[in-house]
């Protein structure tokens, strides 16, 4: 039988091999450059959230649910967490949330401004597009192998994984939120008079929120998925429970560790839906509370009932 | 009267080589042929119209004859291929990025078909947007919305978002958001085609009153030929990219150009367009002078007539056969029945109605004068649409 050894072998595994360790070696002071500030973000994230006594932060979280999103998620969101401490995987699971936060700072910081970069100019979107559909088509057990080479292992590595593959889903909402302002709204704002930042500011960006939002819960449910599977290559959190527990044949430990990644996935994605969906709250609280996460707080409201009848 | 707004052979071509159509059409070829040629599509070609100050200017049109996009020259929103765009004189075409932002948050305002109103904002932020990209502190703004949100009685909504409000309601904020920037030239952009009927109507009546305090000159848009013969000044009619006609609204509806203005004209309520003053004829008065001296026309039409004093002052109407009475009377002091009058501004319908109480009757102008005589068989052909029937007396 013929096979395809027989006639030649293109040696594909060389050149990468010999690809990654020329980069690593040499471009090595641009990937320290880049985990600095992810390990000091990470760092002080986690440092601080460790400190915070479990009560104080369960009750401090449920808060939080209750003003983002509503009552009842705000009760599971206390439920999840109180359940996740007395199984005894409090640090852990603190950790997680500490990479998922960091996770989403960075997110922010780098997806929503290449989205507007991408919904301004159709030239970058043609770029950045094949880019994206790339990224999430990878399974994102593949990111580990460039991250190990380039950044080798453990936890702050393994951030820069998570961030990796969360992003794409923001930027691609962020240009789609843009995109998808109506078309009037945006004559209105030129015909008034608005330059391109008043233009952005007063009308494409409040107008894309709740659609950047949405992305914002996709780049959530990444980081969480993201954040377990980085176990791998030594970050701690709860992937590592999961891991251990399957290394060591402990069933016990494995299931609690994904009893627990459950609850918290559950609970982030319910917070982000309600963020994303206005309707199923009150208008106007919510409207105040998203402005004041994103738009920060100097937005006068000017407080009149909403919706009341004439 | 003075000209705000010229529109200087405007032409808008939308194609990646505009340069190539322009050249085709400046050779005479049809919008058609360059669509064949060059795949280009000729919205507008080259169209020429002087909008007066204080005027409403509509821009009629059905959809696809470019109107909309005249509309979005003129601010820019859409840029005009070639041709100069002249406001008090200043080419807008040609300005500046910065001096067309200045001219468009200070000199030129627009409402919309669909209000495009901003969700995220209450009605009172929404009006005071114009001024706020302006750069206008708050406090002064605030005060100023609420001042044009007074004027179109919205006043207690200013706090409210603009879901909460009715169609007729959310466009009224879009006017008041227009007005508020104190431009002198609004562009209304087919501004009542989404509304009912009745709030249309409504709403048509409310600009007229404001248009009588503010005197702003308005360029309309609509499709709708009623709404353009009750709001317009002056009318220009278009079709595929190009002015049909061009006039004032009687004159469109007395002498459509061709069938397709006709088409519009055809079920025109003329009886509440037309006034006395367009179907009058020129009145044969018994003129009284001011020493009682009586100069009788030679030959009197029917059984009444006209009596007026030396200044052309309409007196009242008298027998004809009693009309040697009046000599030597002083005219200051005759009381003559003077039922028998109706202002020249008056509309057919009225017209009409006062003839069933006389034979016939004269028309007077604002000071009193008579200025001619109309009977029955003039309102009949005018409404009944057939223009040689009555040639229009001289105004």
């Amino acid at each position: 039988m013929l096979s395809a050894d027989d006639l030649y072998r293109v040696p594909v595994d060389d050149w990468v091999q010999f690809g990654v360790e020329w980069t690593a070696l040499h471009l090595r002071p641009l990937f320290q450059a880049i985990k600095w500030p992810v390990e000091a973000v990470l760092r002080t994230i986690d440092g601080t959230l460790q400190a915070v006594p479990f009560p104080i932060f369960v009750i401090l979280f449920a808060l939080l649910a209750w003003r983002l999103a509503t009552r009842g998620i705000a009760a599971f969101s206390a439920f999840s967490l109180v359940a996740i401490a007395f199984m005894g995987l409090w640090k852990p699971a603190i950790t997680t949330i500490s990479l998922i936060t960091t996770a989403i700072a960075f997110c922010v910081v780098i997806g929503v401004p290449l989205g507007i970069l991408c919904a301004r100019s159709n030239a970058v979107w043609r770029i950045v597009r094949p880019v994206l559909d790339i990224m999430q088509t990878t399974p994102s057990f593949v990111y580990l192998v460039p991250v190990v080479m380039f950044f080798g292992v453990g936890t702050v590595p393994g951030e820069i994984a998570v961030v990796t593959a969360a992003s794409p889903a923001l930027i691609r909402f962020t240009n789609l939120g843009i995109r998808l302002v109506d078309k009037e709204t945006i004559e209105a704002g030129l015909a008034f008079g608005a330059t391109e930042r008043q233009l952005l500011w007063e009308i494409q960006l409040p107008l894309a929120l709740p659609t950047i939002l949405g992305g914002l819960n996709q780049t959530v449910l990444t980081a969480m998925v993201m954040s377990v599977i980085i176990a791998m290559i030594g970050a701690e959190g709860l992937g590592l429970v999961v891991l251990q527990g399957i290394g060591r044949l402990d069933v016990g430990r494995a299931a609690i560790g994904g009893i627990a990644i459950v609850l918290l996935a559950m609970t982030l994605d319910r917070i982000t839906q309600a963020l994303a969906n206005p309707e199923k709250k009150a208008r106007g609280q919510l409207a105040q509370a998203v402005s004041r996460l994103f738009l920060g707080a100097r937005r006068q409201d000017v407080g009149a009932p909403l919706m009341e009848s004439k | 009267m003075t000209t705000r707004l010229t529109i200087e052979k405007v032409t808008k071509v939308f194609s990646d080589h505009p340069e190539r159509a322009l050249a085709l059409l400046a050779a005479g070829a049809s919008k058609d042929r360059v669509h064949a040629e060059l795949g280009a599509v000729v919205a507008l070609n080259g169209i020429s119209l002087s909008v007066p100050a204080g005027a409403i200017y509509i821009i009629m049109g059905l959809s696809g004859s470019g109107k909309s996009t005249l509309a979005r020259c003129v601010n820019r929103l859409i840029e005009p291929t070639a041709g100069r765009i002249l406001l008090d004189g200043e080419d807008i075409v040609t300005a500046s990025p910065q001096r067309l932002r200045e001219l468009r948050r200070s000199r030129m305002s627009m409402v919309f078909q669909h209000f495009a109103l901003l969700p995220h904002k209450s009605v009172v932020e929404n009006v005071e947007f114009g001024l706020k990209l302006r750069g206008m502190p708050a406090p002064q703004r605030r005060k100023k919305a609420q001042e044009f949100l007074a004027i179109v009685g919205l006043e207690k909504w200013a706090g409210y978002r603009p879901v909460s409000l009715s169609g007729g309601m959310r466009q009224r904020v879009g006017l008041a958001r227009a007005l508020a920037t104190d431009a002198d030239l609004l562009i209304m952009d087919e501004a009542f085609s989404a509304l009912d009927p009745l709030i249309r109507s409504e709403m048509q009546d409310e600009l007229l009153q404001l248009q009588k305090l503010l005197h702003k000159t308005i360029l309309f848009i609509t499709h709708d030929f009623q709404e353009a013969l009750k709001l317009g000044t002056r009318i220009a009619v278009l079709s595929d990219g190009a002015v049909v006609q061009e006039g004032a609204p009687q004159e469109i509806v007395l002498d459509p150009r061709n069938d397709y203005v006709a088409a519009f004209t055809r079920d025109v309520d003329r009886a509440r367009l037309f006034d006395a003053a367009s179907v009058m004829l020129p009145a044969a008065p018994i003129v009284i002078g001011a020493d009682g001296a009586l100069s009788i026309p030679p030959r009197m039409e029917g059984r009444q007539a006209f009596v007026i004093d030396g200044g052309g002052r309409f007196l009242g109407a008298i027998a004809a056969s009693d009309a040697a009475s009046l000599r030597g009377k002083d005219p200051g002091a005759l009381s003559l029945p003077r039922e028998a009058a109706i202002p020249m501004k008056a509309k057919l319908i009225e017209v009409a109605r006062a003839l069933n109480a006389a034979e016939q009757l004269a028309v007077t102008d604002e000071d009193g004068r008579l200025v001619g005589c109309i009977r029955g068989e003039q309102v009949l052909a005018r409404i009944g649409g057939r223009p040689s029937a009555a040639p229009p007396a001289a105004r």
